[in-house]
């Protein structure tokens, strides 16, 4: 491991003035992904500027009923928080399915949305890949993809974001508070997550030097009626192989009012599941329906020969979510 | 002398070394840090074949607390081997991708990887071949397969019974390559003093792994000591020398300072073994009863370019079942792969997954229920050797095992039991693991305050090996076993077998038990007093093993699965295992419980998750890391329970035990994949039983 250089500035705005001012620093929230890259040779950080006493660790309530969640927090704080698991189930289940408990309590909300790709040759730099050195090939799309992207991926890329967080977040519409050099803004999900294209070295559309501050999940009451079901190779401790997060809320005539879908692990962002939600609105609430909206969206697929079995397994996930939430509805 | 009433075989006797292991007092080999002790960190080839061109270490050696770079240019010579793997650095050929190339050896571990990663390796890379195929043109008939048994073996006209037979089943079975994961890192710490080298190692056989690194250092075993007193799990990976404690010893010769190397859990997937990947067809012809008439095992497997490790894959099949006409092959290719190596029941693993499932494809054919097809096959003498049983008790397990498992009341209709969103269904498979012995040796000492020390170099890899040999030791002596202390894990103890073949308490504890009757005879000389010296007797047990009746001596099981498959995404949990072996007598059932259900747990790991995925462009096996290469996690494993049938067997050894360190892992992914069948009718016949083989 290359050596490298620890700072832990006093707040915000001096983290952000680090960051800009070296050339080769990054932000180390709980360090689950980034140490790991770092011993792999993947990141190579001649600084770490610690975060996680900077950006908050409070989970807030909205003057308009939504959260405010600091960046800062710790992924099993997150779900285990009453009004997260009262109010957005969804983002409770997806953030518990992740990783193990332990990882759970060092991992931060900021970190885990920047988590790179488990794409195993990005991890190993004696292959090629576009993503980790640009250029170089992505030996992923004629190689290994079984568990790679279905959805929006480029020559240049297969890879997907691995963070079941993400996709909750993005079926809830989350906002994502960033502080960078020039300044606050806010980005909304989905949105910070950018397909690969030609550059698949980017993840998302943040900055050098931006800084994750706080996620902002915007009042949503429909959300109480919400769920993420994570289809997965072994019973805990596994990403997901496919994965969904649903909202859905039935009006009087048991038909479809209102719904947010997104799926995880079958593109290089949280794929909002735009055809099926606007198939699904207004229809009645029954599982032909959800099939017909379900099929709305995996039309669109471009599987890999070593993937296709997550166009069928997308489908499926999708009909048995939406009937679970009509069914308790 | 005292004497006791209680007899410790067969008493669920706490491990004596728990307390030591729970309170981190137990030593394992990297934790032993001599004075002056430097770091390794060893580079690997990125090429699958060809030659080492040349080497910069300029960036590496400016490196502050660097030492040395040593690759083949500057490695100091072994002796001449026909181990290839182990001569390392000693030539500039390349025979698969991961091999050691060259080790960085420096005052900190940091600065050792540090260096190791700045080092510029120039290779001349040539093509290679890393595909294992059934129809690979360079596949060739071993001389013998392990351990030392013919590679062929045909009995009356099978293609002949095949052709005419009522009932055929002809299916073709794959599993992949798996890796030994054992929570303690194969680890390494070398030193050399006055001409002599000592090894702390974790290693499963002291004397044995002492027999393969002399030689290479042109030295005589004695003035090798090799140490590993505790060992966190090894399944075979730790039963051979494998190439990192060769570097480690070589380099600390080399520095002329005492050497660490803690292999990765990266590098391991390519220098420490492997499960071969096989593809198998069986041919079974039958009766309308399913009676069998003749069995056909062929295997194809793989081995590396620099050594022939001919795995016995079918060769449980030639004891199995009764049947006129049988043929069991095995064909070897040589890739430029890592080297294959033991994983807990190398060959009966892979090979009863694919006899057991075509066994239950047998009894759908039929329409003969499972356990019932193997009572009907079951043979009167070893249909291999024509040798009768020493024991053999598969039909009391398969029959303990149903009524346990309420397997009665079983429909055999496959795909029609649906709660919820969950299929449901059960299977069964047979288990079995040859009972070997090999010769030890062993020495007993009584001390005048009572106290008794047995030494042997037999290694606990957790499975309770020390636990065992004190309740044997002091059954033998009549003493309470805290006063018994058995001291183990190092060479320079009367030489012993390794921890391997299952073999371990049958070798051990003959000699254990040889070396404690003779110091009980020695002091009934002396009258019971042990004189102020003390009182030593040894035994070694070569010609009792070489003089032993001739029975073919085998232990058996049955288990039992049930399985739920989710119906929309394939994924598979199972939610019931059953085990009922039959293994001779039990030394201790709380470790034998370990033991069995560990078995089994790592059998349901391979039936459902197990597989080192092959990149055939780069010839590396790429999910080399835990997240990556799942075994089975706690939420995984949820109801598991071994049971045994008790077994009185007079022709094995004084303790009347069979191995049951793999036993367990034999049959169980064939139970689950049968139940996968039961409960989907889906029959998948390439482990792992991933849900995209299921979801449709
Ligand atoms: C074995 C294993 C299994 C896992 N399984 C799962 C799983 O099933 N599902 C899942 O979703 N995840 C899983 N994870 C991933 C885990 O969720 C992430 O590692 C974790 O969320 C990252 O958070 P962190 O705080 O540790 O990030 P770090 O490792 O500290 O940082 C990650 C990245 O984010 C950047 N960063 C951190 N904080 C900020 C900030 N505030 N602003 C800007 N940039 C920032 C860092 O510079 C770095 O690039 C698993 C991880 C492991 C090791
Ligand atoms: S899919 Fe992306 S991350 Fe994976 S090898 Fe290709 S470029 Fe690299």
């Amino acid at each position: 491991m290359r050596p490298f250089a620890y700072e832990r500035p006093a707040d915000v705005r001096s983290a952000v003035a680090t960051l800009g001012a070296g050339t080769d620093a990054m932000y180390l929230g709980g360090g689950t992904n980034l140490v790991d890259l770092m011993r792999l040779g993947v990141a190579e950080p001649g600084t770490l500027v610690d975060v996680t006493r900077v950006t908050p660790a409070a989970i807030e309530e909205t003057p308009d009923g939504g959260l405010l969640i600091g960046a800062g927090v710790r992924n099993g704080d997150l779900a285990a928080h009453p009004l997260v698991r009262r109010r957005y189930p969804v983002l409770a289940q997806a953030v518990l399915s992740g990783a193990s408990g332990q990882i759970r309590n060092m991992a931060t909300v900021g970190g885990n949305l920047l988590q790179r790709t488990r794409c195993s040759y990005f991890q190993d730099v004696t292959k090629p890949c576009n993503k980790r050195s640009p250029g170089s090939g992505c030996p992923a799309r004629t190689g290994d993809h079984r568990n790679l992207a279905i959805f929006g991926h480029s020559e240049s890329c297969v890879a997907t974001h691995p963070s079941d967080m993400a996709v909750a977040l993005a079926a809830l519409g989350a906002v994502v508070h960033v502080e960078g050099p020039g300044g606050a803004r806010t980005v909304p999900m989905p949105g910070l997550h950018r397909l690969p294209g030609e550059d698949p070295s980017r993840d998302t559309v943040l900055e050098p030097g931006d800084l994750i501050t706080a996620v902002e999940v915007p009042a949503l009451p429909l959300a109480a009626r919400s769920r993420y079901r994570k289809a997965r190779d072994r019973a805990s401790f596994s990403f997901a192989v496919v994965s969904v997060a649903a909202v859905l809320e039935l009006d009087g005539e048991r038909r479809v009012r209102d719904c947010r879908i997104a799926f995880g692990a079958v593109a290089h962002v949280p794929w909002r599941a735009g055809s099926a939600e606007a198939a699904l609105r207004g229809a009645p609430a029954t599982v032909e329906e959800f099939a017909r909206a379900a099929d709305a969206e995996v039309r669109g697929a471009r599987p890999l020969p070593l993937n296709a079995f997550k166009v069928p397994l997308a489908h499926n996930l999708l009909v048995r979510v939406l009937a679970d939430l009509a069914e308790t509805s | 002398m005292t004497t006791t009433e209680i007899t410790y075989v067969g008493s669920p006797i706490d491990r004596v070394d728990g307390l030591e292991k729970v309170t981190g007092r137990a030593r394992y080999a990297s934790e032993h840090n001599p004075r002056d002790l430097t770091y390794a960190a060893p580079v690997q080839a990125t090429i699958a074949r060809g030659e080492v061109k040349g080497m910069d270490a300029g960036a590496a050696l400016k490196v502050p607390g660097m030492i040395a770079v040593i690759w083949h240019g500057n490695a100091p010579r072994l002796a001449p081997s026909d181990a290839a793997e182990l001569s390392v650095l000693q030539s500039p050929r390349v025979a698969y991708r991961g091999q050691y190339v060259a080790v960085a050896i420096a005052e900190t571990l940091e600065a050792a990887r540090e260096a190791a990663a700045l080092l510029r390796v120039e290779y001349s890379e040539e093509a290679h071949d890393v595909e294992l195929r059934a129809d690979h043109p360079r596949l060739y008939r071993p001389d013998h397969v392990n351990p030392r048994l013919p590679a062929d073996d045909v009995r009356g006209d099978p293609d002949a019974a095949l052709a005419s037979a009522p009932v055929v089943v002809d299916a073709t079975y794959t599993t992949p390559a798996e890796h030994n994961n054992p929570m303690e890192p194969h680890a390494t710490v070398a030193e050399w003093d006055g001409g002599g080298l000592t090894v702390h190692d974790s290693t499963q056989g002291p004397t044995a792994l002492r027999g393969q690194l002399a030689p290479l250092f042109g030295m005589p075993p004695e003035q090798v000591r090799i140490i590993s007193p505790h060992v966190g799990g090894g399944f075979g990976s730790k039963g051979l020398a494998h190439p990192h404690v060769v570097l480690a010893a070589l380099a600390a010769k080399q520095v002329g300072r005492p050497v660490k190397l803690t292999v990765t859990r990266r590098e391991m997937f390519a220098v420490t073994g492997y499960r071969t990947p096989t593809i198998q067809r069986v041919r079974l012809g039958a009766e309308e009863d399913g009676r069998l008439i003749a069995i056909s095992h062929e295997a194809c497997e793989q081995s590396s370019t620099i050594a022939e490790f001919a795995e016995q894959t079918t060769v449980a099949t030639r004891m199995m079942y009764a049947a006129p006409h049988r043929r069991t092959t095995h064909r070897l290719v040589r890739l430029d792969v890592p080297t294959p190596s033991w994983m807990r029941a190398p060959g009966e693993a892979p090979g009863m997954f694919a006899l057991e499932s075509a066994m239950d494809e047998l009894a759908v054919a039929c329409g003969v229920d499972p356990v019932e097809l193997r009572v009907r096959n079951e043979p009167a003498t070893d249909p291999d050797t024509g040798l009768p049983f020493s024991s053999r008790n598969l039909v009391a397990c398969l029959r303990e095992g149903a009524r346990r498992f309420g397997w009665d009341a079983r429909d055999p209709r496959p795909g029609v039991r649906r709660r919820g969103g969950l299929l449901y269904g059960t299977g069964v498979a047979s288990s079995t693991y040859p009972a070997y012995r090999s010769p030890s040796q062993a020495s007993a000492r009584a001390e005048p305050d009572g106290t008794f020390t047995v030494r042997i170099a037999a290694a606990d890899l957790g499975t309770g090996a020390r636990t065992v040999l004190t309740q044997i030791a002091a059954d033998t002596l009549r003493a309470p076993a805290e006063r018994v202390r058995v001291e183990i894990g190092d060479s320079a103890l009367p030489q012993a077998s390794i921890a391997g073949g299952s073999m371990g308490t049958a070798s051990w504890g003959t000699a254990v038990v040889r070396a404690c009757e003779a110091l009980v005879r020695e002091l009934e000389r002396t009258g019971g007093v042990v004189p102020p010296g003390g009182a030593e007797a040894s035994a070694a047990t070569a010609e009792e093993v070489r003089g032993q009746e001739k029975y073919a001596r085998h232990a058996f099981g049955a288990q039992f699965a049930e399985v739920a498959v989710d119906a929309d995404t394939g994924e598979t949990r199972v939610t019931r295992l059953l085990g009922v072996f039959a293994a001779g007598r039990i030394v201790n059932p709380k470790t034998a419980r370990s033991q069995f259900v560990g078995g089994m747990t790592m059998g349901l790991s391979m039936a459902l998750f197990e597989e080192s995925v092959m990149d055939a462009r780069f010839g590396d096996y790429l999910n080399n890391d835990l997240a990556q290469y799942h075994i089975a996690a706690n939420a995984d494993v949820r109801d598991i329970e071994a049971f045994w049938v008790e077994e009185d067997d007079p022709h094995l050894n004084p303790m009347g035990t069979k191995g049951i360190g793999e036993i367990g892992i034999v049959g169980t992914a064939a139970a689950v994949a049968n139940a996968v069948h039961h409960a989907t009718g889906i029959r998948v016949r390439d482990l792992p039983i991933r849900l995209d083989r299921l979801v449709r």
